[in-house]
């Protein structure tokens, strides 16, 4: 049995699964409509827009008393809210007459939160004192308040910025405006990416969906379609023919990663097109890594292929297989977000490394020597888990 | 081969886990026979087809095709035979052409030849016509054809037919044994069938091998099996009582000469029995239990009377049996896929 023998059986069988595939009309919808579920899913639920929240409903309560008559602190805090919410249009202003009232609106969830200004404001500030402002939010939904808390901070902070400016030049009437600043705030932020623009939440995540599809197709696409022919009984049909089993593995693991990088260029195409994602790095690159991304896992795939005798079994384990790694793998969620000791799993997963490699590529335009270190992980990944798959795999066809 | 058997089976024997399929079976095919293995579903005539096909490997014993051993020469063996499975080995998504030409490419036939079979094949069993329609809109007996054609591609020496007519329709079936012959008388292909059908075994088989519980408990032409029955004093009876009850039934089947008892329909029955008075016996004891026997008559022996004459059960009673004691050792019926 030579090379080239093993290599044109198993094109020969993947032209086969191929074509049942493509004579499969109901499935050949599902192909394209499964990743387009998933990215418009993905894509809406964590949007890729700057402002993440609008018309928060938000009361406002002045209990400020004045100073000698004066509100300008409470009136300046006023103006510059109301202007930045008219940008932003974050929230809905309203205004209500007591901290209890706001409270028991927000407990009925007819307010996302309430500002309070206590009667001592003005005369706090005018008289050289810290002024406070009290932000009352609704615990039950963390993301809100924390929003809330962080436009408000910012403008409190700003103002304080800018009091502070004034009350140095009335100190020291010989300095000018940038120099107050400077001994106001001394130390300020510019925040610079490695490549132009401001990439979203969506860049982030179409690599990693691309990675996972395709690898996964290849991990649950290979146990079911050879189970599935094993129930069948085609299986033997092969296995009674002068073929090396090598080419049936060969052939619908080829079958199955081209039906993978089908979906994956359907989601790449859809990035694209649909969420505005651009690819900073080479494409070609982008496809090499997916391809490798399939070879890291064919093992596994083959490896459950052997332990499983049904259909049912195989889609049962993928599934329970599936959904760990892709939480785990970062696809969703930044690594660093997780605790240690699932940090220390997603380090085993082959698709962290993928998902990695190919974020760098196509997000910040990384390059083959950038990117090496995942190369190599992936390739050693694949290489040993191969190893182990194919005497599982030989004991397995010829039980 | 000088001794003109294609096939030499030797001790063959196949456990799964504690259940012994195949028990140590020893038996060989002459080159152009037609051999048989009968017997109830659960015998182990599949997986010992299996074994001679090298789709399973042996727990011990050896078995070789054309002098090939299955298991060390397993690619040799694969290039001499073709296998016909009660599981129809064809893609229904594919047409009838692709899916001959698929399995042909998997023999390395080179393709002026394959194209060539292929028409020829499906000339044969007149489906040139639908040769570029997918199998799957075919009717049951066409797709049946296809899957015996798909087997005959590579020209194999030994063909081996797995239940070939079980889920036929009659003519169906006729169609396919009379192909069967004609292959067999044409291109000398040796052939190796199982099932659990008396009629397959009987019309077809130059020898027949009776399998049971992994053991073949008799081989010998259909002519000389059903002489053990025509042989002794034993005699095949059909009786029919018109008032026929569970009551006078368990009497007879408590009679010494009796050897088994068939209930045919509601008040027919079939009974093998032995002794020269046998006759006398039965008649008076259903009257004395106020039966009205409406006929009696001596038939002639069937393949299913020698089976049940040498194992004592009945084809079809054993398979519930089979399967109830299994459940039992090994908690849920499993399905066994191989």
């Amino acid at each position: 049995m030579t090379a080239q023998t093993i290599i044109k059986h198993s094109l020969r069988i993947a032209w086969k699964d191929l074509m049942e595939l493509f004579r499969n009309r109901m499935g050949l919808v599902l192909l394209i409509v499964m990743p387009l579920f998933m990215m418009v899913m993905v894509g809406f639920i964590y949007p890729s827009g700057g402002a993440s929240l609008n018309n928060m409903p938000i009361a406002m309560v002045n209990e400020d008393a004045g100073f000698n008559g004066s509100y300008l602190p409470s009136q300046t805090f006023f103006t510059t809210l109301q202007s930045i919410n008219d940008q932003t249009g974050m929230m809905t202003l309203t205004t209500a007459s007591s901290l209890e009232e706001v409270t028991d609106l927000v407990q009925r969830g007819e307010l996302s939160g309430g500002i309070v200004i206590p009667s001592n404001f003005s005369q706090s500030i005018l008289s050289g004192e810290q002024g406070t402002i009290i932000i009352v939010t609704d615990q039950s939904n963390p993301q809100i308040s924390a929003t809330i808390n962080a436009v408000l901070s910012g403008v409190f902070d700003g103002m304080s910025t800018a009091m502070a400016q004034q009350n140095v030049l009335l100190m020291n009437p010989t300095l000018n405006q940038t120099t107050a600043l400077a001994v106001v705030k001394p130390l300020t932020v510019q925040s610079q990416g490695v490549v132009p623009g401001n990439p979203s939440y969506f860049d982030f995540i179409a690599p990693g969906l691309m990675a996972m599809t395709v690898m996964m197709s290849v991990m649950t696409g290979l146990p079911v379609a050879i189970s599935h022919e094993k129930e069948l009984g085609t299986m033997d049909g092969m296995m009674v023919a002068p073929v090396n089993r090598l080419s049936i593995l060969l052939g619908k693991t080829l079958a199955q990663t081209l039906r993978g990088l089908i979906q994956g260029a359907i989601i790449l195409a859809l990035a694209i097109g649909i969420f505005g994602v651009a690819i900073q790095g080479n494409i070609l690159l982008v496809f090499a890594l997916l391809l490798l991304g399939v070879f890291s896992f064919v093992g596994l795939g083959i490896v459950i292929t052997s332990f499983t005798k049904d259909q049912e079994t195989a889609q049962m384990l993928m599934m329970t297989l599936m959904f760990p790694m892709m939480f785990l793998s970062g696809v969703f969620f930044p690594i660093q977000q997780m605790p240690g000791f699932m940090q220390a799993i997603s380090h085993f997963l082959p698709l962290t490394y993928a998902a990695d490699a190919l974020r760098k590529v196509m997000v910040l335009g990384a390059g083959v020597s950038q990117i090496s270190t995942e190369l190599l992980i992936l390739t050693g990944f694949g290489v040993v888990m191969i190893a182990i798959a194919l005497p599982v795999f030989r004991k397995m066809m010829t039980r | 081969m000088d001794n003109g058997n294609i096939i030499e089976v030797k001790n063959l024997t196949k456990t799964f886990g504690k259940f012994t399929a195949v028990d140590d079976i020893s038996f060989s095919v002459k080159k152009g026979e037609i051999f048989g293995l009968l017997g109830p579903n659960g015998a182990g005539k599949s997986t010992t087809l299996r074994m001679l096909s090298t789709l399973s490997q042996p727990t011990k014993g050896t078995a070789t095709i054309g002098g090939y051993d299955t298991v060390k020469n397993d690619m040799q063996v694969r290039k001499l035979i073709g296998i016909v499975s009660e599981k129809m080995i064809i893609y229904n998504r594919l047409t009838a052409k692709e899916n001959l030409y698929f399995f042909g490419n998997l023999f390395n036939i080179p393709k002026d030849t394959l194209n060539k079979r292929i028409d020829e094949l499906l000339e044969l069993v007149k489906l040139t016509k639908f040769k570029n329609a997918q199998v799957g809109t075919f009717s049951t007996g066409m797709r049946q054809r296809m899957n015996v054609i798909r087997a005959l591609l590579n020209m194999p020496q030994v063909l081996y037919l797995d239940e070939p007519t079980l889920g036929l329709d009659p003519q169906s079936s006729v169609e396919i044994r009379e192909f069967i012959k004609k292959l067999n008388q044409e291109q000398g292909t040796t052939v190796v069938l199982t099932t659990h059908m008396m009629v397959d075994a009987d019309l077809l088989c130059d020898r027949i091998a009776i399998v049971d519980h992994g053991k073949i408990i008799a081989l010998d032409t259909s002519t000389n099996l059903k002489k053990i029955i025509s042989g002794a004093d034993t005699m095949i009876i059909n009786l029919e009582i018109a008032n026929l009850t569970p009551d006078i039934l368990s009497a007879i089947k408590a009679l010494d000469c009796i050897d088994a008892v068939t209930q045919e329909t509601a008040a027919q029955l079939r009974i093998i029995v032995h002794g020269e008075d046998a006759f006398d016996t039965i008649v008076d004891l259903v009257r004395k239990r106020g039966g009205k026997i409406t006929s009696m008559s001596n038939l002639q022996p069937t393949l299913e009377d020698v089976f049940l004459h040498i194992t004592g059960h009945d084809v079809r009673d054993t398979v519930a049996e089979k399967i109830s004691t299994e459940r039992r050792r090994f908690g849920a019926p499993q399905a066994r896929v191989r």
